[in-house]
């Protein structure tokens, strides 16, 4: 009876274990196939309802970055990427520095004003944003944009760096100040250079959010501040004027520059210590 | 900046400053806009000052939106956080493949919503690979509608949605200290029950969290909506009753009176989330003698 019972647990742990299998391979084929299908039309020359197209050609991609003025939309992505790293970083880290360290009345109060952007869908909160630029007449440039794109990454810097700094111990702080170090020099000196790792991890991780960050770019941007998703959107949105396979081409380009962003980014942080860092224990229970 | 006054009545700690800037930066342009829009959504163009809210509940393609984007996002959620929470329990250990895996699982953040839609208009087409791969196996032969409905947007949310909810949930399973199964298993706990007893309880604030996050994304639905659903009928979603009211018939007080509907019904959910999660679990997250 018991041997039975027992039987019967590893079969239902067999089945369990085969099904995620299955589910997280059907997962990945599909969206491997559905990018191949991309990929593979944005090289076609004539390709209707066959397995592979008649012929194979790059011109689609020629096409496409002159169609839809590559170049400068590419451009644009960098610009307000990179301020966006920027910015986060510089009003972030600080921050995140204090949240780690102190504690003072309101604490939990502003904690709260950093996690509501996140935690607020964006099409909410950029909608009024989008009209208090037009305002300030700041819609429709690369500033709104970039300003924009901000709202939602300061605070992720301060959610990836408030536990990173919380692991530094406070007595390599202490010695510094010991030997009468200001906190800005205590900062440069000391934190910047431990802090290394964590903050290449956030700036990794905002840039590639920010890439693929489409709906506030989308409420701000005018007709010279389009990052690349936006542009892909407008290329999608207006299929049937253009050659889908140009569309296909753009979106391969769009594809390239976020996956060796991510490929680095993974290469420096292990996605499994993202939130929280893990003490490694030798021998872990299988 | 901080008065003499002030510093004699208590030495101010300097650190304090550092978190002045990002603050003042939420305040005047997360805080400031949002304020402002619920301002201007109580000065409608014409009518009282509930005359935009009263508009959007008793008009017939406005109201149901709110619905329709619970329809698409509560399941699409449940999916993503439900499938997640096994797989990144399996990815704990470390091994050899964990890496591998968890890179391949989570290189889909990159696709965006937008490349998600494209690809799958090809794919999942009425000439796509699927529908090809089905007629030569004999599997199906009718058209398979999969895209411009309910269900090419559930799916792309699917898509677009996991790999975050994956690698969130894998980074709060990792965070639980291995200790703590291991102390359970000295005491002959199983696998299961060492999730059920152990890891489910220290999860439930970080599951909580993943669902919130996971939702907000599923909610603000918007390129996928438009170009995979049906965005005139079945997945006319809340976000694109915003957009169309701002951007198309230019009525800003309209638009922000929907965002703050939008906002509501999202913390609303939260709220409920984080209800639920004192329901099923209270008492401490970390270990000790109780």
């Amino acid at each position: 009876m018991a041997a039975a019972r027992q039987d019967l647990h590893a079969w239902f742990d067999g089945a369990w274990r085969g099904l995620l299998l299955g589910l997280m391979t059907l997962f990945v084929v599909n969206i491997g196939l559905m990018i191949g299908a991309v990929a593979t039309s944005s090289f076609a020359r004539r390709w209707l309802g066959t397995w592979l197209p008649e012929g194979w050609t790059t011109t689609w991609y020629t096409a496409a970055w002159k169609e839809f003025q590559l170049d400068s939309v590419l451009w644009v992505t960098v610009e307000v990427v990179f301020a966006v790293v920027f910015l986060a970083l510089l009003i972030g880290v600080p921050a995140a520095y204090t949240l780690a360290r102190r504690s003072f009345p309101g604490k939990r109060l502003l904690m709260l004003l950093f996690l509501l952007p996140l935690m607020v869908p964006p099409i909410t909160y950029g909608i009024p944003l989008a009209t208090v630029l037009y305002k300030l007449q700041l819609a429709g440039t690369i500033y709104g944009v970039i300003i924009a794109n901000l709202i939602p990454a300061a605070p992720f810097v301060i959610l990836v760096m408030t536990p990173f700094i919380e692991q530094i111990d406070p007595n390599l702080e202490s010695a510094a100040r010991v030997f009468g170090a200001s906190t800005g020099r205590m900062f440069w000196h000391i934190l910047v250079p431990l802090l290394g790792p964590g903050i290449l991890a956030a700036s990794l991780l905002v840039l590639v959010r920010t890439i693929a960050l489409f709906e506030l770019t989308f409420l701000t941007a005018g007709p010279d501040s389009q990052t690349l998703v936006v542009a892909l959107y407008y290329a999608v949105f207006a299929a049937g004027v253009r050659a889908p396979q140009s569309v296909d081409a753009m979106a391969m380009v769009y594809m390239a520059v976020t996956l060796v962003w991510l490929l680095i980014a993974l290469r420096f942080v292990n996605p499994t210590q993202l939130v929280s860092r893990v003490k490694e224990h030798p021998q872990p229970v299988v | 900046m901080t008065t003499a006054a002030a510093k004699s009545r208590m030495p101010l700690d300097p650190a304090l400053l550092l978190v002045v800037p990002a603050a003042a930066f939420m305040l005047l342009l997360f805080v400031y806009p949002f304020l402002y829009g619920l301002l201007l959504s109580f000065n409608p163009k014409e009518g009282n000052w509930l005359a935009n809210y009263r508009f959007f509940f008793t008009t017939d393609n406005e109201w149901p939106t709110i619905w329709t984007t619970l329809k698409l996002a509560l399941p699409a959620t449940l999916i993503n956080v439900g499938f997640a929470l096994p797989i990144a329990y399996k990815m704990r250990v470390k091994s050899r493949y964990q890496r591998w895996i968890t890179t391949i699982l989570v290189v889909p953040i990159t696709l965006g919503t937008v490349l998600i839609a494209e690809g799958m208009l090809i794919y999942f087409g009425p000439k796509g690979w699927l529908s090809q791969a089905l007629q030569f196996l004999h599997l199906y032969d009718g058209p398979i509608r999969l895209t411009h409905n309910y269900w090419g947007v559930l799916i792309s949310l699917v898509i677009s949605g996991f790999p975050f909810a994956f690698l969130l949930i894998l980074s709060y399973i990792t965070g639980i200290d291995p200790v703590l199964a291991r102390a359970a298993a000295t005491l002959g706990a199983g696998p299961k029950s060492q999730f059920r007893h152990i890891y489910l309880p220290l999860l439930a604030p970080g599951l909580a969290m993943c669902f919130c996050l996971a939702f907000v994304q599923a909610f603000s639905v918007f390129p996928s909506a438009i170009l995979l659903g049906s965005p005139a009928g079945p997945t006319r979603v809340i976000s694109i009753a915003a957009y169309e009211a701002a951007f198309e018939q230019y009525d800003y007080a309209l638009a922000s009176a929907i965002a703050m509907i939008m906002g509501l019904v999202q913390l609303i959910i939260v709220a409920a989330v984080l209800a639920l999660r004192n329901v099923f679990y209270r008492g401490p997250v970390a270990g000790g003698k109780g």
